[in-house]
């Protein structure tokens, strides 16, 4: 509030000043900038200062660019505290009146380019464009993602393709081709199954992680070989909701390399969640002759997942409607729901009240989730639980238009 | 240790799995497809037919049966049991020659081949001084006569095949011993015709093409369709391709013949060939001649007869399709007798003719019965049938069997060992032409009981007097039609789609192709009487419909005279008139459920009204609005434009006058890439999610009637349960009045529940389970205390059987409890499916109810209730037989049928304890030929036959095997 509870700048070095602002109150304090602690006593200690104890908060700080960013984990609270120099200034607002398009580039400097603007001519420009918006992870939503890279052929690639109910098509064709193995007695011709063509703006195209020409080998952790073509269409459309296709890229360029030691794959790719513990399996691929590419393919392909763990519930949410109810979707009877252990976004947030599972089982599930992936118009109204009128918005969405009569 | 109890478990389960299923193929029904060779045996009294595909089967008295499949896939083009013996030779397109027996083993016989043989020339000769033409197994039981295109007769030893070069006939030595003015310059081309003398075996008279015969005597070395010696052997008579059949005397001790006697029977004008002709005495009176062909070529070249002149009656039996063969069954143990039938292989049936019954009427077939006289189009099994029931049905069927000969089947070989079917099982097919019939499937042989046409409802374009029996007086030929194939439907909306019947109420419900729905009931007396028909509209007011496919049958106003028998009283007419897609019938609610793709509706039929109607028609789903023509159409214009393309190119060169060859060579080469653009194009399949987009969504798959808990635990109530094509399943709760209100009080129908499976795969199969997890018994059994009463305490489960899954829900709160994931597992889908029941064989009081499944890889599977678990899997179609995996039933009780060809039902059995099948023995005539020669002769040929053993007759052994136990 005054200059005299400005500390030296010799203890700058080791505290970190926090100026925090919550409505139209500030508070200030200092926190050890070598032991900044995890983010959630971090948050805590916000509650405590500002004396709201139950109020979700909603925590962003400004960098030194002058941008508005999240604190929503320890990730980023650690750059928060790294990066302040020498101030940290928070900002927090109450979770549910929460404006997530503040934050992002320019976020906080528009004001003082709005004169600029004024003077370019473009005296709309800012309203106009869209800022670039940034999501809080908890609503990023997994489309697509490679998987198990830590355990396949360098050759091989294994990708989830997440519907989660999005209008966007899946959008592939598959044919059938035959490949080259190579076999002690030499190379041989098999009959495979290829992509053969891709739907421009499905799902498919978009992740970038599957192409024309690519050779299918599983889907969902069972072999195609010796199956037909229909079969194959089918068990791919049987698992639609959730489809995990390994396939041999037709481009070889891009695969993930390996760094040296073990389990680097899985360090790389962030989403892939799900961390190797079958060193077994990885052992089998590291010896030495699978270095050499096609040369050595392994007749199988061991999956980093058993089989049945792939009948997770989440295309299963039978929508059932009772007479005069409304509409839900149907669980287990098993009452309480586990998430699956499949890799799919967990939120780092470990705030979330008894609510949180059903949330995300909603997201994940049954909710529509609307197509711009990034939008965070969703997160506002999924903070409360209001499963019936989301079911029932999903459900004239189903129908379209049919007349149900109840 | 407790991964040690669970693998104990396991072994145990294995264990039942062995005594409760086990997968055979026991038995084909109905007619064999294309026929191409019949023979007969008059000592051991049994047919046998041979077929396109390769397959032998032989039949004697019903009952007894065999079969046996060539491993070369050509067709059977001659079959001639060797006289006397067990042994039969079938000769295949391909040249080859196969010996068969029929070997006693555990006290069955079993069909085997034994041996093969290719007739070899000599080195450098062309294949057509080989190829047989004809065959003679000469009387001796040890020759075999080959008769060749290059016009030798090659002298064959059987059974080992051994070719007896010095006995050859050649074409040189006949030549050399006949006058040279018969010879000529030319060929005397092939052999055409070996027979024997029947009085002496030593003289064998050979004809060839062009028309020479000649009698030559094995021992002392010695034109034209078919020969025949008379029985005294005085005689033979020669048919021709002219149309003339001509007698010939035979001189004991001349070698030259001299014509007696030549005719054309149909003579003035040009006729065909009379393809093959006999003649057989009668003790006393007129001989017997009868004679396929020689029909007048201009006028009646296209019909299929047979004559048959007896003194001064004269009959031109005209058949259904092709003749490929007869025979004619005598009298008396040494076949000298009169002849008594005339048995008809046509490419369709098999008809046999009573010969000694005034007015030679028709016997009627105890198998090989045409199930396609018209195309079959659905199928429905009820099994366990009472017996009371089954004495209606077979006394109304009877009524319509009074133009058949009351003569036993002529065709008594063999003796059935079969045990007498444990229950009477009835096989319902529907027919494209509105028939429905009745067939006795609970034994081999699958025999018809009763025919039950829907056609006189409606008013058809057919005249139903228009008898086509009915022949003109003083025609000539004298023609009297004969079989029942009639491929031909008046109109293809009378087709029966679905059939359901309730064995213990009589009561009947057929449903076609233009939305009609007959309820039916058995009547014992002939009725007069209208039917009124009750329009249900499907649609309730949804817009922008556009039905483009057929219009609804026109019932007829005035009262129709139904014969004894099931007499339609209620008619439904969905509108728009789509194909019935499912139905169910519920005798003690008298309700009937139909659906189609636009929806489904429930009819009383007590009170003749309509309950309810649900429409699950997607609006944006434009193929099911417009019908199902106009796909179809616009097929067959794409079809025609193409070919219209080619034509034209073709015709446009013509016109150009090819003098120009470049320009030819130019649209061949383009035509060629079209071709091999066709050919190249890849076959693609979309991925994409189901969404309710698709069409045919609202298509109605399934519907079910059950007495189960459906809005709380503790008050169970009727429902129906509906299952579309879109993954959608309907619960509607029926309140029901009080019995003794039952004819006033309206029935009420609430919607209760609606769910709609993530996956969207079509609904196949609803299934309520009782508290113990046992599949809710059929209606009236209860009543009739034929089943258990379900088990009402305890919580009630719901089965919903998608293509793709199979999942247990909870009731009344539907969640899901368990799932049998198929389709994603290994890619196939259900096709179809019906809940039996399996008893073990070793314990008489044990047996599970189970699920069998039949994907579209043609795979049978058995699924365990409730738990859901796959059990067995066996395969059992090609999957390319798209139409026999949708023509399969399955019974109660583990078995099932499917078509192997528009006219054969396959007979298969998962079950250890219910399993039809032949067993039948054939003993060696009494007065068997010469000694037998020991197996080892034809060891090499006989070795390598060995494991060609018959399918059926390891079957035999299996389960004889299985019943031993039993016992």
């Amino acid at each position: 509030m005054n200059k005299n509870h400005r500390v030296p700048s010799s203890r700058s070095l080791s505290a970190v000043e926090v100026k925090s602002k919550f409505g139209a109150e500030f508070r200030r304090f200092s926190l050890d900038r070598s032991k900044p602690g995890r983010f959630d006593e971090f948050y805590g200690l916000l509650q405590h200062v500002h004396r709201i104890p139950n109020v979700e908060l909603l925590v962003g700080y400004a960098d030194v660019h002058g941008d508005l960013l999240p604190i929503n984990n320890d990730d980023n609270y650690h750059k928060a505290i790294s990066t302040a120099s020498p101030l940290l200034r928070l900002f927090l607002h109450r979770k549910e009146e929460a404006d997530y398009t503040t934050f992002g580039t320019d976020s906080l400097t528009r004001k003082k380019n709005t004169v600029l603007s004024a003077v370019l001519l473009r005296p709309d420009a800012n309203k106009k464009k869209p800022p670039v918006i940034i999501s809080l992870p908890r609503d990023f939503r997994p489309v697509s993602s490679i998987i198990d890279v830590d355990i396949l052929p360098e050759t091989h690639r294994r990708v989830r393709l997440y519907k989660h109910g999005q209008e966007k098509p899946l959008g592939f064709y598959i044919r059938d081709g035959s490949s080259v193995r190579v076999t002690p007695q030499g190379l041989e011709k098999v009959p495979g199954i290829f992509i053969s063509r891709m739907v421009p703006g499905g799902l498919a195209e978009s992740t970038g992680l599957l192409a024309v020409n690519d050779e299918v080998l599983e889907v969902n952790g069972i072999e195609v070989a010796g199956k037909s073509l229909d079969q194959v269409t089918d068990m791919m459309i049987a698992n639609s909701h959730n489809l995990i296709i390994t396939v041999k890229p037709a481009n070889q360029r891009n695969n993930v390399v390996r760094s040296g030691g073990g389990g680097g794959g899985g360090a790389a790719s962030g989403s892939s969640g799900r961390s190797s513990d079958s060193g077994a399996s990885y052992y089998g691929y590291s010896s030495p002759g699978g270095v050499g590419a096609a040369a050595s393919m392994p007749t199988h392909i061991i999956q980093n997942f058993p089989v049945g763990e792939i009948e997770s519930d989440e295309e299963d949410e039978d929508l059932v409607i009772e007479v005069g109810g409304e509409a839900e979707p149907i669980r287990r009877t098993g009452s309480n729901y586990s998430m699956p252990s499949l890799p799919r976004y967990e939120p780092h947030l470990n705030l979330r009240s008894a609510t949180t599972s059903t949330l995300s089982v909603n997201a994940n599930g049954t909710l529509p989730a609307s197509a711009s992936s990034g939008s965070l118009s969703n997160a506002n109204a999924t903070s409360t639980t209001p499963s019936p009128d989301r079911a029932m918005e999903r459900r004239s969405l189903e129908e379209d238009g049919t007349v149900i009569t109840l | 240790m407790k991964r040690f109890r669970r693998h104990g478990q396991e072994s145990q389960r294995d264990r039942l799995k062995q005594e409760l299923f086990q997968f055979n193929k026991t038995v084909e029904h109905g007619f064999p497809h294309q026929p191409s060779a019949l023979g007969y045996s008059p000592s051991l009294q049994l047919l046998a037919i041979g077929t396109r595909s390769g397959a032998i089967k032989l039949y004697g008295a019903p009952g007894v049966e065999f079969m046996g499949l060539h491993d070369e896939n050509a067709a059977v083009t001659q079959v001639h049991f060797l006289p006397h013996q067990v042994e039969l030779v079938t000769l295949l397109d391909d040249n080859s020659l196969h010996m068969w027996t029929l070997r006693a083993h555990k006290g069955l016989s079993e069909l085997l081949e034994i041996g093969r043989f290719t007739l070899t020339g000599p080195p450098g000769a062309p294949p057509s001084v080989t190829r047989v033409t004809a065959v003679l197994p000469h009387s001796s039981g040890e020759l075999l006569l080959l008769g060749t295109e290059g016009g030798h007769v090659f002298i064959v030893e059987v059974p080992g095949f051994r070719e007896l070069e010095e006995r050859n006939i050649s074409l040189d030595q006949v030549a050399s011993s006949v006058p040279d003015d018969y010879i000529g310059r030319r060929n005397l081309e092939h052999v055409e015709a070996l027979q024997e003398n029947p009085v002496n075996p030593n003289q064998v008279v050979i004809g060839y093409g062009r028309g020479l015969m000649v009698v030559w005597d094995l021992e002392k070395q010695c034109q034209l369709e078919s020969v025949w010696w008379t029985e005294d052997g005085g005689y033979i008579l020669s048919s021709h391709s002219d149309g003339s059949y001509c007698r010939w005397m035979v001189g004991v001790d001349d070698v030259n013949e001299e014509e007696e006697k030549s005719d054309i029977p149909y003579g003035h004008f040009p006729c065909k060939a009379i393809m093959k002709i006999i003649q057989l005495p009668t003790e006393d009176g007129p001989p017997f001649l009868l004679f396929s062909g020689g029909m007048p070529r201009a006028s009646y070249g296209d019909r299929h007869c047979i004559t048959v002149i007896h003194g001064k009656t004269h009959v031109a039996l005209d058949f259904t399709s092709r003749i490929i063969d007869f025979f004619v069954i005598t009298d008396g143990l040494q076949q000298k007798g009169d002849p008594s039938a005339l048995v008809v292989l046509v490419e369709e049936e098999l008809v046999v003719i009573d010969l000694q019954t005034e007015g030679w009427p028709v016997i009627q077939t105890p198998y090989l019965v045409p199930l396609h006289s018209s195309a079959i189009t659905c199928s429905h099994h009820v099994s366990a049938i009472p017996f009371k029931l089954w004495e209606r049905i077979s006394s109304v069927g009877e009524l319509q069997n009074t133009h058949y000969s009351k003569k036993p089947w002529p065709i008594t070989g063999g003796q059935s060992l079969a045990p007498d079917p444990p229950q009477r099982d009835l096989l319902l097919t529907g027919h494209e032409d509105g028939t429905v019939r009745f067939w006795d499937a609970s034994g081999v042989c699958l025999s018809p009981m009763y025919k039950l046409s829907t056609a006189g409802v409606f008013d058809t374009d057919a005249d139903p007097n228009d008898n086509m029996n009915q022949g003109t007086e003083g025609e000539w030929p004298p023609f009297r039609k004969v079989g029942c194939f009639d491929p031909y439907s008046d109109d293809p909306r009378l087709g029966i789609q679905k059939i359901h019947l309730c064995k213990y109420s009589g009561y009947l419900t057929v449903a076609g192709t233009a939305g009609q729905i007959l309820v039916m009931e058995l009547n014992d007396e002939a009725a007069e009487q209208t039917v009124e028909a009750k329009v249900v509209d499907l649609l309730q007011g949804q817009e922008g419909f556009r039905w483009k496919g057929h219009t609804r049958l026109d019932v007829r106003e005035e009262p129709v005279l139904f014969p004894p028998g099931f007499q339609p009283f209620a008619l439904v007419q969905c509108q728009p008139p789509a194909v019935v897609t499912a139905l169910n019938l519920h005798s003690e609610w008298k309700l009937v459920a139909f659906g189609t793709s636009h929806g489904f509706g429930l009819f009383d039929y007590q009170q003749k009204n309509n309950v309810f109607v649900k429409c699950t028609l997607n609006p944006s789903d434009q193929l099911a609005m417009e019908g199902p023509l106009s796909r179809v159409k616009s097929i067959k214009k794409s079809l025609r434009q193409s070919f219209r393309r080619i034509r034209r190119s073709r015709v446009s060169l013509r016109k150009h006058h090819v003098n120009n060859a470049a320009k030819l060579q130019e649209a061949n080469a383009r035509l060629e890439a079209e071709l091999a653009e066709m050919e190249l194009a890849p076959v693609q399949r979309k991925i994409e999610a189901r969404s309710s987009d698709d069409s045919f969504t609202g298509l109605v798959r399934t519907l079910y009637f059950a007495d189960t808990f459906l809005s709380d635990s503790s008050h169970n109530s009727p429902s129906l349960w509906a299952g579309t094509n879109g993954g959608c399943v309907f619960a509607y709760m029926l309140r029901l009045p009080p019995v003794e209100h039952r004819a006033d009080e309206p029935i009420t129908a609430h919607p209760a529940k609606e769910i709609q499976l993530m996956h969207r795969a079509p609904v196949v199969g609803i299934v309520v389970l009782d508290g113990h997890g046992a599949p809710l018994p059929e209606p009236l059994e209860v009543a009739h205390d034929l089943a258990r009463s379900p088990e009402m305490q305890g919580s009630h489960h719901l089965l919903v059987i998608s293509e793709e899954q199979f999942k247990v829900f909870t009731l009344p709160k539907v969640s899901a409890k368990m799932k049998l994931k198929l389709t994603a597992i290994d890619g196939s889908r259900v096709r179809r499916v019906g809940v039996a029941w399996f008893g073990s064989n070793r314990s008489e009081d044990y047996g599970e109810s189970g699920l069998v499944v039949l994907t579209n890889q043609g795979d049978l599977h058995v699924v365990s209730l409730p738990s859901v678990k796959l059990q067995v899997q066996y395969p059992c179609i090609r999957k390319e037989d798209v139409s026999g995996i949708a023509s399969c039933v399955f019974t109660k009780h583990g078995q099932g049928f499917y078509l192997i060809s528009p006219s054969e039902f396959e007979r298969f059995s998962l079950s250890t304890r219910c399993l039809v099948e032949p067993r039948c023995l054939v003993g060696a005539p009494l007065h068997s030929g010469p000694q037998r020669r020991p197996q080892t002769d034809g060891a090499s040929s006989a070795h390598s036959a060995a494991r060609r053993v018959m399918e059926h007759a390891l079957l035999n052994d299996e389960s004889e095997y299985c019943r031993t136990e039993t016992c």
